[in-house]
């Protein structure tokens, strides 16, 4: 029953991320929703992370599978996405890489910084 | 034979799993990063469907069982997160500073390749929610006027993309510190960049996820101040 509770758990959050998701005005996931509410959760101790741990590891382990059908579904838009192809695949790339880039050197500049600062 | 499978309520899973772990294999056997085992499943799976007539949402009927987990994953990406509390409140400064500046050179990129590419507004605002997570990226979209489903394929390019550039990123710029390559993973390539941050390991998979969640939001607040430039 350990795996069943575990689920029934993260399954109930998903439930919860969901109401949330249409009761409130914003355009936020049921996901991320159910994250934050999870999050609340764990650090008011209400849930306990063994009460989840085993299942959350494998849900998580199991993720990236589960991109697998989004990506098969280009295969529907491709019609609309022929004419507009190579500029879309070029912005795509570069500007993720653009984001990648300026995200990790901010990050890695203040971190060293302060780093610094303390020793 | 068609038929059997086109109303089989498993051939669609069994098929994203085996061409899952195909591509897993691929990926060991060559070592090579576009060899990404998301990119090679699709690789096989849409030949498979175009040679024996089913449909995507035939394929889909099956595959539904793998694409309703995403929802309780996100949830769990709570649990990360949770573990490296603390180290995120001692990194607060850097992690809010890192998405912050992440949004604005999305925003900024694609403004200057879109004047570049002379494409048109629709195209415009199609195009910038794609470093965020699909849930967001699509309500973003379609409030500014967008072409949803051109948005969710430019959000699946930017994640496999990501996946497939992000080591050799890090190597090129000298990014080190798991806390950075999380928050870039997250913020570049949302929450197919988090599967690999998690991969990557727990710091990494932690700051990525709250990466995409703080980005998604961030985006939401400037997307309809930028939309109109173009």
């Amino acid at each position: 029953m350990k795996y069943v509770k575990e689920a029934g758990i993260i399954f109930g959050m998903s439930a919860a991320g969901e109401i949330l998701n249409q009761l409130l005005p914003f355009p936020v996931p049921a996901g991320v929703y159910g994250l934050f509410l999870l999050l609340i959760c764990l650090m008011t101790g209400l849930v306990k992370l063994e009460m989840l741990e085993t299942t959350g590891n494998w849900m998580l382990d199991a993720m990236p599978i589960m991109f697998v059908p989004a990506c098969v579904g280009i295969m529907d838009s491709f019609g609309e996405l022929k004419s507009v192809l190579v500029p879309f695949l070029v912005i795509a790339v570069v500007s993720m890489a653009m984001v990648m880039g300026v995200t990790g050197l901010v990050a890695q500049w203040i971190i060293r910084r302060n780093g610094g600062k303390r020793s | 034979m068609r038929d059997a499978l086109a109303v089989s309520s498993y051939f669609g899973a069994v098929l994203s799993i085996g061409a899952y772990a195909a591509g897993m294999w691929l990926k060991k056997k060559t070592n090579l990063a576009v060899c990404n085992p998301l990119l090679i499943a699709a690789a096989i799976i849409v030949p498979v469907l175009l040679l024996t007539g089913i449909s995507y949402d035939e394929y889909m009927k099956g595959a539904q069982c793998i694409s309703y987990l995403l929802t309780p994953a996100t949830v769990c990406l709570a649990i990360p997160l949770y573990k490296q509390l603390a180290l995120l409140k001692r990194n607060k400064a850097a992690v809010f500073c890192g998405i912050a500046s992440g949004v604005a050179a999305n925003a900024l990129t694609i403004f200057v390749l879109c004047i570049l590419f002379r494409l048109e507004h629709v195209h415009y605002v199609t195009l910038l929610p794609k470093s965020i997570t699909t849930a967001i990226g699509m309500g973003v979209s379609e409030e500014a006027g967008g072409i949803v489903t051109l948005t969710v394929v430019s959000i699946i390019i930017t994640g496999v993309s990501g996946v497939i550039m992000c080591e050799k990123l890090f190597k090129l710029l000298r990014l080190e510190e798991p806390i950075a390559r999380g928050l870039a993973l997250g913020n570049g390539a949302h929450a197919i960049g988090t599967a690999k941050a998690l991969e990557l390991g727990e710091v990494e998979g932690a700051m990525s996820s709250l990466a995409i969640a703080v980005a998604g939001l961030m985006t939401v607040v400037v997307v309809p101040v930028i939309g109109n430039l173009i």
